[in-house]
């Protein structure tokens, strides 16, 4: 962001998720012109979930452009522009989609500066819509988050808010090492008054969604107002939850979970991804590495069950909710 | 017949099932196996048979023998920890690196590490990964050279993108990557090639046929006669060419890079050549290959048939070869004295490239290390 476009920016009005995403592109686009925008449908259709939607008219099809329906392909051109001095923002259409492209990710993508010594960084940013809870057909809701936090090399992001869907897109171009931005599909079309350009942090820092003092529910991406719901729910019996949104898995910020965690000494991790193996384990570890004499009851998870993701009509069941994060209060608060 | 005839192969074994006559997919030749100039072969552009030109060619391609020989004789030693060899294959490495202007983009596996070399990198820094470090020891942007790929194929759409890339920014750059037969049943070549095709992207597609991916022998990789058939099926040239004949190779990869140079779009080229060692140091081929094969083809050396075309033509002699076995012999002592010395390894580095910023959590783990390593 240049100096002085606080100062120019627009008046706050309401505005999608999707559009502040399709707002980031644009913003960077134009004050970049070696950032280019390519994946399937993401020219003249403006993608499947129309985030892309107007940059090909924009900035013309040298700047934003469709593919062949091939994800390595996407992925390894984009290695390959950045070693040239692009920033390649490329979209995986769905979660599931992006499998093709893991040999590229995990071998080259994250590698690449470490196997040149540095000499070689490459500034991709992978856009990846996941989750569920639109009613998907099979491969169409997964949440692949901790295969990619798994790998070192990457940074992994997610906003949970319109606010921070621009603002970590922002710093997801601008970053020198490739981000792999998770866009909460569900979320797409929840609506906040934001002034854009909007920052609200670097890459790496989690945010206090609502302050509390009995447990801290730590999650990100769609579980986040599922947690503030829960915390809604909570307070009018009197038990004040704080809502802690990672937003950054890869850096994680150790010391924001550390610090709430250490307050409240109980903490609920909660996400949609598959449990077992999931990331939420990572974070209890750390927290019980962390905070272990300051915990007044067991860490615990509320994870997607150990299941692929299900059908639309059974997803309500596997979809953790505000009910099962209760849940997971009255353990932790009945156990001290 | 005999079956070492690749040719004679073809017909005994495909001609059933072949979707093309067998002799469409006789690679394109100038010389003979024994350095003679052959009826109807490719007929190249003069400068491309210019005596002092094709010496200097000669050149190159003794020079990455004993480079090869070398690096073959240092993972002997234990200085390299592993070392996949070219020889035999030394047409198609001079060839490429020949073809290629300062600006263009070089795409390596890790069997050509004599292109590495011959691009100008020294022996010593495009040896590094080989020695046993997470690095590739040179800088790629320096050198146009991307670091040795060893995923089969992965590099092919990394050629898509930086011929993308020079296109779009209206460089004059082409990106030339090679693949083994082997790399050819993987999805990232078919996927790095159709998206050349669609983008029409300025990057020539160099497969090395050596007719082996470690142990398996080309007829169990494809039931194809011609990989080099497959380019029509993109939408591109594809061109078969003895890769043992360095005249022929020059030809055909000039018309293809200067095709992409221009904005013809990308060329399948397969090199039909042979690989005399074995995958590696760490390989057995005699578990999987007869030594007659293997003598069919030093008799089809690169270097002996040029050599043979140069000395009919007296461009080369007594004198020169031994002129150039001095040259050899001075790089090789050269490399031998800088790999003498086992390189110090700093636990740090490791931390210092994964990300542009160190993450607090590496951070982290940098002290542990540090603090194990201060208690022995």
């Amino acid at each position: 962001m240049s100096p002085g476009t606080e100062e120019i920016s627009a008046p706050a009005a309401p505005l999608t998720m999707a559009k502040a995403i399709n707002a980031a592109l644009s913003d960077a686009m134009a004050e970049d012109d070696k950032v280019v925008v390519f994946g399937e449908d993401v020219g003249a259709l403006g993608g499947v979930f129309r985030v892309t939607d107007g940059l090909a008219a924009k900035f013309g099809d040298e700047r934003c452009f469709d593919t062949p329906l091939a994800e390595a392909s996407i992925m390894g051109t984009a290695i390959g522009m950045a070693v040239y001095g692009f920033k390649p923002v490329v979209e995986m259409q769905f979660d599931a989609f992006a499998y093709p492209a893991f040999e590229q990710v995990f071998s080259h993508l994250a590698k690449m500066r470490n196997r040149t010594r540095g000499a070689v960084p490459v500034p991709v940013v992978v856009r990846i819509p996941y989750g569920g809870g639109i009613g998907g057909v099979e491969h169409h809701s997964d949440s692949s988050e901790s295969y990619f936090a798994h790998t070192p090399g990457l940074h992994v992001v997610t906003p949970a808010t319109v606010e921070d869907s621009y603002s970590l897109l922002r710093e997801a171009i601008d970053s020198p090492d490739p981000v792999i931005f998770f866009e909460p599909k569900r979320l797409y079309w929840s609506k906040a008054n934001v002034a854009l350009p909007a920052r609200t942090g670097r890459i790496g820092t989690a945010a206090v969604r609502r302050q509390g003092t009995h447990a801290t529910l730590v999650c990100y991406g769609q579980t986040v107002p599922v947690c503030m719901a829960a915390a809604e729910q909570a307070a009018k019996e009197g038990i004040e939850l704080e809502v802690l949104d990672l937003r950054s898995l890869v850096p994680l910020d150790d010391e924001a979970i550390e610090s709430s965690v250490g307050r409240t000494g109980r903490a609920i991790v909660v996400h949609e991804s598959v449990g077992f193996g999931g990331f939420g384990a990572e974070v209890a570890a750390r927290i019980a590495e962390r905070c272990f004499y300051r915990l007044e009851a067991p860490v615990t998870r509320v994870a997607g069950l150990d299941i692929p993701f299900p059908p639309p009509k059974y997803e309500h069941w596997y979809l953790p909710d505000a009910d099962r994060v209760l849940d997971a209060v009255d353990r932790a608060m009945a156990a001290g | 017949m005999t079956l070492l005839d690749l040719s004679a192969r073809d017909r005994e074994g495909k001609a059933a099932t072949a979707v093309r006559p067998v002799w469409d997919s006789e690679p394109l030749r100038y010389l003979d196996e024994h350095g003679a100039p052959v009826e109807g072969g490719i007929r190249p552009a003069p400068a491309l048979l210019d005596p002092a030109a094709l010496l200097r060619g000669y050149r190159a391609l003794r020079f990455a023998r004993a480079f090869d020989t070398e690096a073959t004789n240092l993972v002997m030693q234990g200085r390299l920890a592993v070392y996949p060899s070219c020889r035999g294959q030394e047409a198609c490495e001079v060839a490429a690196v020949h073809a290629l202007e300062e600006q263009d983009w070089l795409l390596p596996t890790y069997r050509d590490s004599a292109a590495l070399v011959l691009r100008g990198i020294p022996a010593v820094d495009a040896l590094t990964l080989l020695r046993g470090t997470w690095h590739c020891g040179y800088d790629p942007k320096q050198w146009r050279t991307m670091p040795q790929c060893t995923p089969l194929a992965t590099q092919g759409p990394h050629a898509v993108g930086l011929g993308l890339a020079a296109k779009l920014a209206g460089d004059p750059a082409v990106a030339l990557c090679f693949f083994g037969d082997g790399a050819t049943s993987e999805g990232d070549f078919h996927e790095a090639a159709n998206s050349a095709a669609v983008y029409q992207a300025p990057v020539v597609f160099l497969v090395q046929n050596n007719q082996y991916a470690i142990s398996v022998p080309l007829h169990k990789q494809t039931h194809a006669i011609s990989l080099a058939d497959k380019a029509s099926g993109y939408g591109m040239p594809g061109i078969r060419v003895d890769g043992n004949d360095l005249i022929a190779m020059n030809a055909v990869l000039a018309e293809a890079v200067r095709r992409a140079r221009n904005g013809g779009g990308p060329t399948l080229i397969e090199a039909v050549t042979y690989r005399v060692q074995a995958h590696t140091n760490a390989d057995d081929a005699a578990r999987y290959r007869q030594s007659a094969e293997v003598e069919y083809w030093r008799d089809r050396d690169p270097i002996d048939r040029l050599g043979r075309y140069l000395t009919a033509l007296g461009a080369l002699d007594a004198a020169v070869e031994a002129e150039i076995d001095e040259e050899c012999e001075r790089y090789c002592e050269r490399m031998r004295a800088q790999f003498a010395d086992e390189p110090s390894y700093d636990a740090d580095e490791m931390f210092e490239h994964v990300y542009d910023e160190m993450t607090p959590q590496l951070k982290a783990q940098r002290e542990m290390l540090r603090a194990e390593e201060a208690a022995k």
